[in-house]
């Protein structure tokens, strides 16, 4: 490995690490922590989906349905299965990874836009089934979650979850930047760059693809039961197909391919309405103008783009 | 039997505006490569500014001609101030854009408009008629009427026009096309303008059944695409048959099976669908080159 790659790799995960580090000193209130430890939460399911997206090149429309098996996960398990709360956060995320596991061998046989539709097809009937199992899951008003008690301690409010969510993001940025200068990821690349010369050169592009799959949705799993927690509840809209969609917008305006973009990404959707609460009733106005003046002006995403233009003027 | 034609009819007037939602993807598709997630507001405009002109005292043909003609501006608008500009960029950044506007077109819709549900009088009133056992509103005759004249319409004006003719060869082949001296901006504007009237037509019939308020766009965005691709993307006949299919399947999967799942079991079979046959029912397999 090159020496410019380990800076990568290390610099990327370093500098987040910073960050999570440094943050606290300058958040002023609660209010401040808990936008953090949404933008790390959403982060964190945005940097499995852009496994998926930014590297594997396939599309997801459906992460929002892993992200609420997480999230059910730990509320239905301690409530009507006297799972304990740890043990029900791993299981969710299991879970997930098994229905992405048999559900992505058919339907990640489809390209492009049938993939869309396809996954879009199967987060909704996730999301379904949250909402009509009502003797399980609360129905449309959902369900209390209990709170997550590790050797009797018990792990709640912003500053605490901060911590759980930024320590869990900066792990799995680590993660994700030791699995794509692997083989594993390189074998993802090649599939997005082309699938039958991927295959011609010998990666078995269906393997491949499901594994990127079923790790995103052990990702976006692992956020939903974090949400869940932290909010002590959850309801059928954490597993919306709007949230799939915002998962898919955080990780193309942040940049597909880029874990700092993923975060970016997160972070952007995340602030962004909160500052925009300022504009009333023109809120969603002004969200659509930005995604859309983002986009055209700064097309490969917020942090491949600055990236390239910040490395082009150096000689 | 009569159960049965009561949901036949319930499903076929859904799915005619399905059918009209999918068409408009399919024309922008296919002459920008462009799947355009604002394609449900159309319709929400359509219904919205009906409504509030008729409110205004503007008669009611009237209003569903302003409403077209709006839908059609903010059409253009869409492509000549988000889309063209981004020319060049990849597939999933035009989509979010279209995203972006259809966020903003929502937003807009809640401000000049309002956030509540707004219904309009039906356009042929009177009794529903008996069919059958089944009875049939004279508006849900007119849903069906309107989209088969709506999609006649569109096949003359493809196959009989100048333009229509040069949409399809954009469509083709843009480099060929521009080669043989069309301007294929113009064109793909043109076919922005054409789907947002074919939205708005669908939620203008549809609106004194279903009601319409500023959020009505994102299912309707959501099922005409999901029609479309069952149909096979880039089909205009897809379209309208997945249209229709997607809106039988939740008629009579809500009154067969269960109403809580009807939009589950339209999924499932589009799932199924796909599995079978992964390029929709009429879409053709690509060769992909390396």
């Amino acid at each position: 490995m090159t020496m410019q790659a380990l800076l990568r790799r290390h610099g990327v995960v370093l500098g987040l690490a910073v960050l999570v580090l440094v943050l606290p000193l300058v958040l002023p209130s609660n209010f401040y922590f808990r936008i953090a430890t949404l933008t790390f939460i959403f982060a964190l399911a945005v940097l499995g989906l852009n496994l998926v997206m930014g590297y594997a090149g396939q599309v997801s429309l459906g992460h929002g349905g892993f992200f609420g098996i997480g999230a059910y996960a730990v509320a239905v398990g301690p409530t009507h299965f006297g799972i304990p709360v740890w043990a029900a956060l791993p299981l969710g995320a299991l879970l997930a990874g098994l229905l992405a596991f048999l559900i992505g061998r058919p339907i990640l046989k489809l390209k492009g836009h049938y993939l869309a539709v396809a996954t879009l097809g199967m987060g909704i009937l996730i999301a379904m089934v949250f909402t009509n199992e009502a003797q399980f899951t609360g129905g449309p008003d959902g369900m209390s979650v209990p709170r997550l008690v590790l050797f009797g301690w018990s792990a709640r409010g912003p500053v605490t979850w901060y911590w759980i969510s930024g320590v869990s993001l900066v792990g799995a940025a680590w993660l994700a930047m030791n699995l794509i200068d692997s083989p594993t990821g390189r074998a993802f690349r090649a599939i997005h760059d082309s699938e039958p010369a991927s295959g011609v050169l010998g990666v078995n592009v269906a393997r491949y693809k499901l594994i990127a799959f079923v790790l995103s949705a052990v990702f976006a799993a692992v956020a939903g039961a974090y949400l869940a927690l932290y909010d002590g509840g959850v309801t059928p809209r954490t597993a919306e197909f709007l949230r799939s969609i915002e998962f898919v917008t955080m990780a193309v305006l942040g940049g597909l391919g880029s874990v700092i973009g993923s975060v970016v990404g997160a972070a952007f959707l995340t602030i962004l309405p909160q500052v925009l609460t300022v504009f009333h009733d023109y809120e969603h106005v002004v969200l659509g103008l930005l995604i859309i003046l983002f986009m055209m002006f700064l097309r490969d995403g917020i942090v491949p783009t600055l990236a390239r233009l910040i490395f082009r003027r150096r000689p | 039997m009569a159960q049965f034609l009561q949901y036949a009819f319930s499903g076929l007037t859904v799915g005619a505006v399905y059918a009209l939602v999918a068409l408009g993807f399919t024309l922008i598709y296919n002459a920008s490569g462009v799947i355009n997630f604002a394609q449900g507001e159309f319709v929400m405009l359509g219904g919205m500014v009906t409504v509030f002109a008729a409110a205004a005292g503007v008669p009611l043909p009237l209003a569903a001609l302003l409403a077209i003609a709006v839908a059609v501006l903010v059409g253009i608008a869409l492509h000549l101030f988000a889309i063209e500009p981004a020319k060049g960029a990849s597939a999933v950044t035009l989509i979010i854009i279209t995203i972006g506007a259809s966020i903003l077109l929502r937003g807009l819709a809640s401000i000049v408009f309002d956030k509540r549900f707004h219904a309009l009088p039906a356009f042929i009133p009177g009794e529903a008629w008996r069919v059958g056992g089944a009875s049939i509103l004279p508006q849900s005759a007119l849903v069906l009427g309107g989209a088969a004249a709506v999609v006649v319409l569109l096949w003359v004006f493809m196959s009989r026009t100048l333009v229509g003719k040069a949409m399809i060869a954009t469509a083709a082949n843009r480099m060929a096309a521009r080669l043989v001296g069309i301007n294929t901006v113009w064109i793909i504007c043109a076919s922005f303008a054409v789907s947002a009237a074919i939205g708005a037509i669908g939620g203008i019939l549809v609106t004194p059944i279903t009601l319409t308020n500023y959020d009505v766009g994102t299912l309707l965005a959501l099922k005409g695409f999901s029609a479309a691709m069952l149909g096979g993307m880039g089909n205009p006949l897809g379209a309208i048959v997945g249209g229709l299919v997607v809106g039988l399947l939740e008629a009579f999967g809500a009154g067969y099976i269960s109403s809580a799942y009807k939009d589950a079991i339209a999924f499932l079979v589009i799932l199924l669908v796909l599995f079978v046959m992964p390029n929709g029912l009429f879409g053709r397999a690509g060769v992909e080159r390396v």
